[in-house]
């Protein structure tokens, strides 16, 4: 009872990571019908951000409140200006071309960003995974019986930053205009362009969004492992992307719900079944649910109209 | 996007109907033969032929999922993989056997064949189950899912006594050779260009072209799709187990994302739906680094530069798949074969390879 309990709270955890990341992939989609492929990477690219900002703090300073706040900050705002080059440059050239052809610049911006991390020329880092600092000193929050069950404090934080920043996104999307504007040019972009919306200023807010909560789910998730890597982003985002399908792609409940139950799935196939089968549950998973529900569990599949 | 070229089959010709699909086969095996014999005393270099020959075979077979049919495969290294490891237990469970009534070479090469088949068709199975799920959904849904796959794989082979977990396969006997690898090079050109001309190959471009109007006019997309899919997987296997009889040792580093990347990359750079763009595209990014590297070598960068050839590679990779798709999104040919784009010396007559 106590087991199940104590993964219980370590796949919420790590699914809330999942949720925030597949969140972006799921307003990216909705917008421009396009699989962002680099966004686990542009997350990945978040993380060094923070790591390399969190070192230039000091060890006193980056481990108070305020110093947290600035590491995610930087992180986010770091992001935010990345994924506002990479839909400038690379997709909005290509918005009027076939679809494959935006996926392909998005899968060779992937790869550009996780293996040009990986060289160890100039700033860039290098191949080798490096600790994380510990920005959350690692304190038991809540422990019961005879350690049975143990709740860092971390996992509290990240869960409540991660529900602060759903809450918040939730908010922006269905009650601002801002949000308005998105929905209207998920629904169809060229009759919102006709109703004044400006749609070029909309996707790209909408890609400076995206990229920044997951900066914010990668620094979540760095602290999780404590280490970071330059593949880090290709597995997460992965991940992530197959949480935002099993909810149904597009939705943005989905991918919470998506997050949370892949987070779960795969916690408790760790825990109950062989930890080193982890990588393959969740893609195992996947293409159980596009044979059993092609949509997603919230999500539908429309005909394509012409 | 441009109307593909569909060749149109000439009607007349001295060669009877019925022996016209084998000639090119009996045509290519003496010239195999005397390529075999002139490679036998340059093991480097019929290393790196086979190499070669491996990856335009990826590179061509892909092409028939990603270029003919305009879906978007990027785990083409995981049916690698399914062949290479098939292949690669069934030859080392077979070693010790021979044929009496053959002479040990020819046995072995009976056998090496047999496990080559049985790996182009395990992988052929797996693209299928792959496959079937994702081709009944729009085409991105197959990127993620063979990426996945891929991944699947990769687990699986870790965690398998049998396949020598992350170590790898050591031992697989050495069978293969240029001279047969080049003859499945040759089967698989020999298959695709087959397609493009038929009328299977047309749906599979109408489907490239604009789906929904396909299935208007009656193509049974999901069938097409799967079954390009397996014919594709089925070559990846071949491809998969061929490599897995000339190199000394498979371990899944070697069918990795990075690889799958690579055949991707070639594929695009050729132009999709161009096989000979596939097949130039392949071999000149399969020697361009070696190239490299032995000119690094030679002009003396302290192997430093030498090693970083491999790591540079990817990020590369990346940049130049953007800039295609930004500045010329139908690769070197577009959907051209190489004869269409070359200035016309040869007379037109001699067009068409299959």
């Amino acid at each position: 009872m106590a087991q199940l309990l104590q993964h219980l709270i370590n796949g919420l955890a790590a699914g809330t990571i999942y949720a925030l990341v597949a969140l972006g992939y799921t307003m990216v989609y909705g917008v421009l019908k396009l699989i962002n492929f680099a966004h686990g990477d542009v997350m990945m690219v978040g993380v060094y951000m923070g790591y390399a900002t969190a070192f230039a703090l000091g060890r006193d300073m980056r481990s108070s409140l305020v110093g947290v706040a600035v590491v995610f900050a930087v992180a986010m705002l770091g992001c935010a200006l990345l994924g506002f080059f990479i839909e400038r440059f690379a997709y909005r050239p290509l918005r009027e071309k076939p679809r494959l052809t935006a996926l392909i610049t998005a899968i060779g911006i992937s790869f550009a960003l996780s293996y040009g991390f990986q060289l160890d020329i100039g700033f860039l880092p290098g191949a080798a995974p490096r600790a994380f600092p510990e920005v959350i000193a690692p304190v038991e929050w809540l422990v019961i019986g005879d350690r049975d069950v143990v709740v860092w404090n971390w996992q509290v934080i990240s869960f409540g930053i991660a529900v602060a920043l759903m809450v918040g996104l939730q908010y922006l999307v269905f009650r601002t205009r801002f949000g308005q504007a998105m929905r209207a040019v998920s629904w169809d972009h060229r009759v919102a362009a006709l109703m004044g919306i400006p749609t070029d200023r909309v996707i790209a807010l909408t890609f400076m969004l995206s990229s920044a909560l997951a900066a914010g789910a990668g620094l979540l998730y760095a602290i999780k492992d404590t280490s970071v890597s330059p593949l880090m982003g290709l597995y997460v985002g992965l991940k992530a992307f197959v949480a935002a399908v099993i909810g149904g792609i597009g939705h943005v409940q989905g991918a919470v719900v998506g997050g949370l139950v892949l987070g779960l799935v795969e916690e408790f196939v760790v825990g109950y079944a062989a930890s080193t089968w982890r990588d393959a549950v969740a893609f195992g998973f996947l293409i159980l649910v596009l044979l059993v529900k092609p949509g997603g569990l919230f999500g539908r599949v429309t005909a394509e109209k012409v | 996007m441009e109307t593909p070229a569909i060749p149109v089959p000439e009607a007349r010709s001295v060669v009877p109907a019925s022996l016209r699909g084998l000639l090119p086969v009996l045509l290519a095996l003496p010239v195999l033969a005397l390529f075999q014999w002139l490679m036998s005393d340059a093991p480097f270099a019929s290393y790196l032929l086979s190499v070669v020959g491996v990856n335009i075979i990826l590179a061509v077979s892909l092409n028939i999922v990603n270029g003919m049919t305009g879906q978007f495969s990027i785990g083409h290294a995981g049916f690698m993989a399914v062949g290479a490891y098939i292949s690669g237990v069934l030859s080392l469970n077979l070693k010790d056997i021979a044929l009496s009534f053959l002479p040990v070479a020819v046995s072995d090469q009976v056998f090496f064949v047999l496990s080559l088949l049985v790996g182009g068709l395990a992988a052929a199975l797996c693209g299928f189950l792959v496959g079937l799920p994702s081709l009944r959904l729009r085409g991105d849904y197959l990127a993620i899912v063979t990426l996945g796959f891929g991944e699947i794989i990769r687990v699986v082979v870790q965690n398998t006594d049998a396949f020598g977990r992350a170590l790898g396969l050591s031992g697989i006997p050495q069978t293969s050779s240029p001279a047969m690898v080049y003859f499945f090079v040759f089967l698989t050109v020999l298959v695709a260009r087959r397609i493009t001309g038929s009328s299977h190959g047309r749906s599979l471009w109408a489907i490239r072209e604009d789906e929904v109007a396909a299935e208007a006019m009656g193509v049974d997309t999901t069938g097409y799709k799967v079954r390009a899919f397996v014919i594709s997987s089925f070559f990846a296997g071949i491809a998969g187990a061929l490599f897995a009889h000339f190199v000394p040792i498979i371990n899944p580093g070697s069918f990795t994302f990075v690889k799958s990347m690579e055949i991707v990359v070639m594929v695009v750079l050729g132009g999709l739906g161009s096989t000979t763009g596939a097949i130039v595209a392949a071999t000149f990014l399969t020697l361009l680094p070696e190239g490299l590297r032995s000119l690094f070598t030679v002009l003396g960068a302290e192997g430093s530069l030498a090693q970083k050839v491999d790591q540079i590679r990817m990020p590369v990779y990346g940049l130049l798949l953007v800039v295609l798709m930004l500045a010329r999104p139908q690769g070197l040919f577009g959907t051209k074969e190489i004869w269409d784009v070359l200035p016309r010396w040869i007379p037109r007559k001699r067009r068409g390879l299959a």
